[in-house]
């Protein structure tokens, strides 16, 4: 942690399993974990399958395109975090079909600009030297 | 398991000494308060519980400072529901002749001591969501609503969650317990209120105030003996199908499709038997899913089961008589309280509020992220 943190909250302590994806998220490439024998894609990443228990997975990388699925608009003041409010909180509906949680960015927070269903892609934010969050824009 | 039905009695229940912001008590005193009200109103003491049960902290902590040493804990902890859940897995302990006597207990200073148990930064949720800040109910149980508006739609489903604040708030003017038991709200009122999460108001979102309930569960030979009449435990279930808000299979609607109907096949009652339904109201949108996945309507069809004030004192469906977590006592976990309103709407104690001839209550508890379900059938 040399340079100056840019997380407006929480910070994740990545885990064993997980070290793949946050480093991957560096590398602002985003990858999920597949089940093989369902040939389903999941998140959050996992080293079992949450399909099946199966030990059989791999990792893809995502094209970081999906759709929005629902969101919500923040207004309070949040302990603990500082950015500023209101923001916006969503679930997108990736291509590779798992639903992540996420902010949306680049559009101003209000219930107009937003539309269930609209188009979205990824774009990373460094909050730290190790940790990159992926949230998403409208196409 | 239907053979566990009415195997088991609530005999006693009370809350804390004072609900309310800033009691400036700790958890544990309005454990102990409510617990020795409880035990007070089964007629019973301290020296007759052999059974814990407590969602936190740990039931040691709670059987050390109530000085018992009780041979059967349950500290089963999945949400606000877990104090239902509680009460169907005592009904087991009592009728498998483990335990006679269960004591369910809570207290949380929810206003005076905001602070959850510290994230644990490398769990799933401090991984993928507390990130970007979605970090507590509101912004959970918000995005699965909007998801609801989306498919159902906006308007309708805004005049339901309008409906059910103000009928709920109906109550707790009746309610001398309820925080806001003098303060009326208008429909007006409800559209005007600011947002905190949008879609949510701010009445659609539960109070965090501080208090604690209990809730004692005796064998039917104990309940002969109490000093009240017995409100027997005659259907219960309990289900879960995730903990993460994004993980949840459906948004727009909860497990209690699957323990809501088990209950009631227990206690052999269909929809039309229900008298009072107690329906954990942590959001208006809570509310509205519940009555759908409990299948008192159908999909989409909460908003005019709920219509014209249904719900409100003298209208034809009882429900959250007490006030509900909206308007009379949510402390974060709010389920011991639909327990307490059950039993004394059945044992005809509710004063002006008292719904007519009420024989069978149907009470579901929804905990963590809309996470978890508990469904009982109480009657007498």
């Amino acid at each position: 942690m040399t340079t100056e943190s840019k997380a407006t909250g929480p910070v994740p302590v990545p885990q064993q399993e997980s070290d793949f994806y946050w480093e991957k998220l560096k590398a602002h490439e985003l990858w999920l974990r597949k089940c093989n024998e369902t040939g389903k894609a999941y998140f959050y990443p996992r080293d079992i399958s949450p399909f099946t228990f199966s030990r059989d997975t791999s990792w893809i990388q995502s094209s970081g395109k999906g759709t929005l699925f629902t969101y919500a608009i923040c207004y309070t003041p949040i302990p603990r975090y500082t950015g500023p409010v209101p923001f916006i909180i969503a679930m997108v509906e990736l291509e590779e079909g798992p639903l992540i949680p996420t902010n949306i960015v680049e559009v101003e927070p209000d219930p107009s600009n937003l539309t269930i269903g609209m188009p979205v892609e990824v774009t990373y934010e460094d909050i730290t030297d190790t940790i990159t969050l992926p949230k998403f824009k409208p196409v | 398991m239907s053979d566990l039905s009415g195997k088991a009695a609530i005999v006693g229940v009370a809350e804390s000494d004072a609900l309310g912001r800033d009691s400036g008590k700790s958890s544990l005193q309005h454990h102990a308060e409510a617990s020795y009200n409880a035990l007070a109103d089964a007629g019973l003491t301290m020296k007759d519980v052999d059974a814990i049960y407590c969602a936190n902290p740990s039931p040691l902590t709670i059987a050390e400072y109530f000085g018992i040493t009780p041979k059967h804990t349950d500290g089963t902890s999945v949400g606000g529901s877990s104090f239902v859940i509680h009460v169907a897995h005592a009904l087991e302990a009592i009728a498998a002749g483990r335990i006679d006597v269960a004591l369910i207990t809570h207290g949380e200073s929810g206003r005076s001591q905001r602070s959850r148990p510290g994230a644990d930064l490398g769990a799933p949720g401090s991984q993928y969501e507390l990130p970007f800040g979605i970090a507590a109910p509101p912004m959970q149980y918000a995005m699965a609503c909007n998801r609801y508006m989306h498919i159902y739609g906006e308007d309708k489903t805004r005049q339901a969650m309008a409906e059910i604040a103000v009928a709920t708030r109906k109550w707790a003017n009746l309610n001398e317990k309820a925080f806001f038991y003098e303060t009326p709200m208008s429909f007006d009122e409800y559209h005007d209120s600011r947002w905190i999460v949008y879609p949510f108001h701010l009445p659609d979102c539960c109070l965090t105030i501080d208090g604690g309930g209990a809730c004692v569960v005796v064998s039917p030979e104990v309940a002969k003996s109490c000093a009240k009449k017995p409100v027997w435990v005659n259907g219960a279930a309990e289900a879960h199908d995730h903990g993460l808000i994004s993980q949840m299979p459906d948004l727009t609607r909860t497990i209690a499709y699957q323990s809501g109907p088990e209950a009631m096949k227990m206690a052999g009652i269909s929809h039309s038997d229900v008298d009072l339904a107690m329906i954990y109201d942590s959001f208006t949108y809570t509310v509205l899913t519940t009555l759908e996945s409990l299948g008192f309507c159908g999909p989409g069809e909460g908003a005019d089961f709920v219509a014209n004030q249904r719900t409100a004192p003298g209208g034809d469906f009882a429900m959250n008589t007490n006030g509900g977590g909206l308007s009379y006592c949510h402390t974060g976990m709010y389920g011991m309280f639909l327990l307490l309103e059950a039993t004394r709407q059945l044992r005809g104690e509710a004063g002006a509020r008292q719904v007519e001839n009420c024989k069978t209550s149907l009470v579901n508890g929804t905990g963590g992220a809309l996470s978890s379900t508990g469904t009982l059938v109480l009657g007498v």
